[in-house]
């Protein structure tokens, strides 16, 4: 087994552009749509589902930076989330509403201990990485749970929505949902835009031959580790919203089942593609929750189907999109 | 802390011990031979649990119920192995984890389906029913004992095949160097489906023993799995040595620190804050360990692979 296994759908980003962004664009034209539509149909229970759809959009974007892009299966992503998640439970139940405070401390929280837990991981590599990633995840998992005063096991209730510069902008659900979504657009762009630079050029590279790169002088520990944080701060900021939005946070956000679904996520979508991530994410969580309207029993209907996905369906569903639109 | 409490501790922490090893051996021969990452080994100590309850409910003998969820247990193992698994070998990891993944959601809820979500407790044959006084007015369960004994004469046995016979000769070759070993003219599928269905009945075995002891619920296997893992990165993937000093290893540590953190922090703090924070830093204990290992030996303390 080597330790630079290559990943499925690991063809490099935007083959074929113009389809990629029309894909997406029409995903969030259709998310845009939603609010519209739940007036009619839906209600609240459609925006919160969508809701909670692109938030999860937005980590798993996230994570592919580093999964697919950058080749470091981090097991323990869903800790950023639960760290963002935590700043702003933490800083309004100590009595401090402003967004522009909360936020700083939600992303340099989460960039320090990106920092501090990236620099240690980023010493070992393939399967050694995965676990030491879930071994900070959960001690920031136990950390949380032994907050005493914040709720501990049982999580914190946030008794009031934020304020964005004095405006209570984000107590309204619309308020939420276009802030979520403009969040999520901003983050596939910027995903994109450093995906295509340089150092994602050199981040993508360090994937396929971290010698050859280091050999070319580059420091392939800098660039992951930068990578890193980015990703990290990404997930950190969706977990602010999730907090927003669930006016709840507890300890389960960052536990490992959680950083396990957003791998599957990932690669159920199609690694290192233009929107694998993002249908990967709005995929998993829409199936489930259409399959559990249908049956209490529904995982027994999913699980096979994501063994058939990855049996299958190489390149997860963006794979099947693009064998959809014909030959290359 | 009287030394009688941290003796119990101790039992305890080799009980736990045991049964990580049971479900650790199968799982690092698994990662360690074949390169595959099996998130549903934790479903096969489930299902062993499961098969526990059924058949000893049916037979009304543990002893019958032991001897026939053994041979199941590899029977299950074996039908994953060929409906599932033995597709992925050449896969790689990302797309085994989405497949085990798949695995676990399907067989935790079957069996929630089947014997409903409830945890059910498997009564202690009546034969081992009664305790040991180790010490002058402390008693242990005589079952306890007889587990800890049965996971060390496993261990005992699982050393002599892979340390004297053939087979276990190519499946330590095969962890060392599976390339090698296909190259000299081994038939390494057939060697992959001995390594997968007798780690399927170890971990299987490990469930049967337990359910006396754990509460026998759908995805009881999720969490140890996890640990197991553990186990495996600190042992080093592949070893039987090391995923059996890492077991014991991590078994005490997780058991003794649970009372041995919060006792110690009280003589630095208050009592109800080491009450609080105690059990968390006791949670974390392993992961620091294996944080630790990692960094300083991130093979594991007994590799088996090559170094290159």
């Amino acid at each position: 087994m080597s330790d630079e296994a290559q990943p499925l759908g690991a063809a490099p980003a935007g083959p074929r552009p113009a389809f990629g962004l029309i894909v997406a664009v029409a995903i969030f034209a259709a998310l845009a749509l939603v609010p519209l539509v739940s007036g009619v149909w839906g209600g609240g229970w459609l925006t919160s589902l969508a809701i909670r759809a692109m938030i999860f959009a937005i980590v798993a974007i996230s994570l592919d930076l580093l999964l697919g892009h950058g080749g470091l299966v981090s097991f323990g992503h869903s800790a950023f989330v639960a760290i963002g998640a935590y700043a702003t439970g933490i800083m309004i139940t100590e009595g401090v509403y402003e967004m522009a405070l909360i936020l700083p401390v939600a992303i340099g929280a989460a960039a320090l201990f990106a920092v501090a837990i990236g620099a240690v991981a980023m010493r070992t590599s393939g399967v050694s990485f995965i676990m030491i990633t879930l071994a900070f995840g959960q001690m920031v998992y136990f950390a949380l749970g032994s907050l005493a005063q914040y709720g501990a096991d049982d999580g914190l209730t946030l008794w009031s929505a934020p304020d964005v510069f004095g405006t209570s902008w984000l107590a309204s659900e619309t308020g939420v949902y276009v802030t979520v979504l403009g969040v999520l657009v901003a983050t596939w762009a910027l995903v994109h835009a450093v995906v295509g630079s340089r150092f994602g050029r050199v981040l993508r590279a360090a994937r396929q031959n971290p010698t050859r790169v280091a050999a070319m002088g580059y420091s392939v520990t800098r660039y992951r580790l930068v990578a890193y944080v980015i990703a990290g701060v990404i997930a950190a900021l969706a977990g602010v919203l999730w907090a927003v939005h669930a006016e709840f946070v507890s300890p389960s956000l960052g536990s490992w089942q959680r950083s396990g679904d957003l791998i599957v996520m990932v690669v159920l979508g199609g690694m290192a593609t233009r929107n694998g991530a993002l249908i990967g994410a709005l995929f998993f969580v829409l199936i489930e929750e259409a399959l559990s309207s249908i049956t209490h029993d529904w995982r027994l209907i999913f699980g096979p189907m994501l063994v058939l996905i990855a049996l299958f369906a190489r390149g997860g569903l963006a794979g099947l999109l693009d064998r959809v639109q014909g030959p290359r | 802390m009287s030394t009688t409490l941290i003796l119990i501790q101790v039992l305890n922490g080799l009980q736990l011990g045991v049964i990580l090893f049971l479900i650790a051996a199968g799982l690092t021969l698994v990662f360690g031979v074949m390169g595959f990452i099996n998130l549903a080994h934790g479903v096969q100590y489930m299902l062993g649990a499961y098969l526990a309850v059924w058949l000893y409910g049916a037979t009304g003998s543990f002893i019958a119920a032991f001897l026939l969820a053994l041979p199941l247990a590899l029977v299950l193992g074996l039908v994953l192995e060929f409906l599932v698994f033995r597709h992925l070998y050449a896969r790689d990891h990302l797309s085994q984890v989405l497949a085990t993944f798949g695995v676990i959601l399907f067989l935790n809820q079957l069996v929630e389906v089947i014997f409903g979500p409830a945890a059910l407790t498997v009564e202690v044959p009546q034969f081992l029913d009664w305790s040991f006084e180790l010490v002058p007015g402390l008693l242990y369960p005589a079952y306890r004992v007889a587990l800890i004994v049965a996971g060390l004469l496993v261990a005992a046995a699982l050393w002599y095949v892979i340390t004297r016979t053939r087979v276990g000769m190519l499946i330590r070759a095969g962890a060392t160097n599976p390339e090698m070993v296909s190259a000299l003219g081994v038939n390494v599928r057939q060697l992959f489906l001995v390594v997968f269905g007798f780690g399927a009945m170890l971990a299987g075995l490990a469930g049967v023993l337990a359910a006396p002891v754990f509460s026998v619920e759908p995805g009881m296997g999720d969490d140890l799995l996890i640990v197991a893992f553990v186990v495996i990165i600190i042992g080093g993937a592949g070893s039987i040595r090391g995923a059996f000093v890492a077991a014991l290893l991590v078994g005490l540590v997780d058991t003794l620190g649970r009372t041995l953190v919060t006792d110690g922090l009280r003589l630095a703090m208050d009592a109800s804050a080491a009450n609080q924070i105690g059990p968390a830093i006791a949670s974390m204990l392993i992961y620091v360990l294996m944080a630790l290992v990692l960094f300083w030996r991130p093979e594991g303390l007994f590799a088996a692979k090559v170094t290159r």
